[in-house]
């Protein structure tokens, strides 16, 4: 039987795998925006599953307003991408450094 | 219902069409040839916003069956953001249109991204929070690389939007945890429903939250992105990004942490109280060695963030007061410092060296002199403003019991003067070099010297801004 411990622990697992793929990777800004994507659907997992465990929409609701942002969040981030690799010339994370911080 | 709730909206509504129908007007007629028009017709509605949302009245309404709350607390904040992101505009555009930098989405983003303050700082809801956040964030993600020919301002909009997205990701997560354990989204709802203990879910689901909403206020330690986007962002939009969305944010953390979490101050009061005690040194002892005056306002922000914290960890009326009077007197003071450094040139081409300043006395005493007078009021010396913002903060943690807080942060106090003092020094003793111009429009010269007047003058009564206050902090807790 899948019980709701089960949603929660594979969510968490996707939130942590999201995390250090921001933190560990060194290759490519591309993969940070796949992170990101993954780190915003633990949490959906997350949210459909007490959702249904507790019987209480609210929390599809929420899903829903997830999903919308997570879209605008992914073009706003390619397009700043994009207008940044016209400049560089690169999309290494390890170029992303005239600034240092 | 919903007829009865649009009124509380109102203000937000009218700037979601004008944002619109802007755009559409812009795009279809003439482009950035009416940046300027959009600049001063935005800034406009936002004073008169602001004019509308001051004369409210009465006891809080709430809409939509309590995901909008519209108090005292709400209208004071909201005020506040709209007169500075007015000021702000209407400053930074002389600069802009001199770099190149006048684009007609400039206002409209600035449009959306006060639209999303005023429904966080109104947020009844878990949901509601996050949909502000995100049009703020968001829109100020574009903001940052609104000069798509500069790697340095690309670069610090990919970087705000890399950390800015996890610091979402991790606010959701704990917005997940507290819906699953409180069984609801309402921060009214969100402690009614259980008896007695607190779920370790619940308290994990507060502490990602709190982390969440620390990194949109650059409270150490999630304050990485700062001095970095401070400094590659376009000037306007860096005084910007000082001032509004850190009283809106800052506004969120209270509301969040009183009225969602209010009956529990402890757990979350050590969390804030952490963060205050690291943003106030860190922002202190790193500035030091700064040499671009935009990454030294960063770093200022930080520890400026620290103090404000302090007054929010008491967890008392005292504290939230005291924690909008110094959000108020801030913002203030940020925006005479960035009329400065807005103007900063030499040879035609933008500075921001802190060298570059050396001897500026000579060269305009009168800009020198508001210049010291705010940096003097930022390090907190007693006869300006600054100094009454970090005494109200100190006295709330003293009050709440926290003395352990208010030492420390009069000792980050003392350690941050040296790094503004030093500005002062390097204007007033430093050695001669290639000199400064400060090519200002009239009216980056009345902000500077308005401002500077006011940091004197404020001393009299802080022109009654107690009262507003204690009312705002009273309508959160009560």
């Amino acid at each position: 039987m899948v019980g709701l411990e089960h949603y929660l622990t594979v969510a968490a697992a996707l939130f942590v795998i999201g995390i250090f793929g921001i933190f560990l990777n060194r290759k490519n800004v591309i993969v940070i925006l796949m992170s990101i994507e993954l780190m915003l659907l633990a949490v959906n997992i997350n949210f459909v599953a007490f959702s249904s465990y507790s019987g209480d929409l609210v929390g599809q609701v929420f899903t829903m307003f997830v999903l919308t942002v997570a879209a605008a969040e992914a073009a706003i981030g390619l397009a700043i991408l994009v207008v940044f690799f016209r400049n560089r010339g690169t999309i290494d994370v390890e170029d992303v450094n005239v600034m240092k911080g | 219902m919903s007829g009865v709730d649009l009124p509380i909206l109102l203000p937000e509504i009218i700037l979601a069409l004008y944002a619109m129908a802007a755009l559409l007007i812009a795009v279809y007629g003439g482009k950035d040839k009416l940046a300027g028009v959009l600049t001063w017709t935005t800034a406009i509605l936002f004073v008169a916003l602001a004019g509308v949302v001051a004369t409210r009245n009465g006891v809080g309404s709430i809409a939509y069956d309590g995901l909008f709350i519209d108090d005292a607390f709400a209208r004071f904040a909201k005020v506040v953001i709209l007169v500075s992101a007015a000021g702000v505009l209407i400053m930074g555009h002389d600069h802009a249109v001199r770099r190149g930098l006048g684009h007609f989405e400039y206002p409209i983003l600035a449009t959306l991204a006060v639209i999303g303050m005023m429904v966080m700082v109104s947020s009844g809801d878990l949901m509601t929070l996050y949909m502000g956040l995100e049009l703020q964030s968001l829109a100020l993600y574009v903001m940052t690389a609104i000069r798509r020919d500069n790697l340095k301002s690309t670069e610090a909009g990919l970087k705000y939007f890399v950390l800015g997205a996890l610091s979402s990701g991790l606010l959701l997560y704990g917005a997940s945890l507290v819906y699953g354990y409180a069984g609801t989204t309402l921060y009214s709802g969100i402690l009614s429903t259980l008896g007695g203990e607190v779920p370790l879910g619940l308290l994990f689901g507060l502490v990602f939250v709190l982390a969440g909403m620390a990194f949109k206020v650059s409270a150490a330690p999630f304050h990485m992105w700062t001095p970095d986007v401070y400094e590659g962002a376009p000037t306007p939009v860096t005084a910007f990004l000082a001032t509004a969305p850190k009283v809106a944010a800052m506004a969120l953390i209270a509301r969040v942490a009183q009225d969602a979490f209010g009956a529990i101050p402890g757990d979350w009061g050590q969390v804030l109280a952490a963060f205050a005690v690291v943003s106030m040194f860190w922002g202190a002892i790193a500035a030091i060695g700064q040499t671009d005056i935009k990454r030294l306002m960063a770093y200022s922000s930080i520890a400026h963030m620290g103090f404000a914290l302090v007054g929010l960890a008491s967890g008392t009326v005292g504290g939230v007061q005291a924690m909008l009077i110094y959000m108020a007197i801030y913002v203030t003071m940020n925006l005479g410092t960035f009329a400065f450094i807005l103007s900063m040139e030499r040879d035609g081409q933008p500075v921001t060296d802190i060298a570059s300043l050396n001897m500026f006395s000579k060269t305009a005493p009168l800009k020198a002199l508001a210049l010291l007078v705010l940096l003097f009021s930022l390090a907190g010396v007693p006869p300006m403003l600054g100094f009454f913002g970090k005494y109200y903060v100190l006295k709330a943690a003293v009050d709440g019991g926290m003395v352990w807080l208010a030492i420390a942060g009069a000792v980050a106090s003392v350690i941050g003067a040296y790094y503004y003092l030093r500005v002062v020094f390097f204007m007033y003793f430093g050695s001669q070099v290639a000199k400064l111009d400060s090519r200002m429009s009239s009216v980056q010269w009345v902000m500077l010297v308005a401002v500077a007047v006011i940091m004197l003058i404020g001393v009299v009564n802080l022109f009654g801004i107690e009262a507003p206050a204690m009312a705002a902090a009273e309508a959160l807790l009560g």
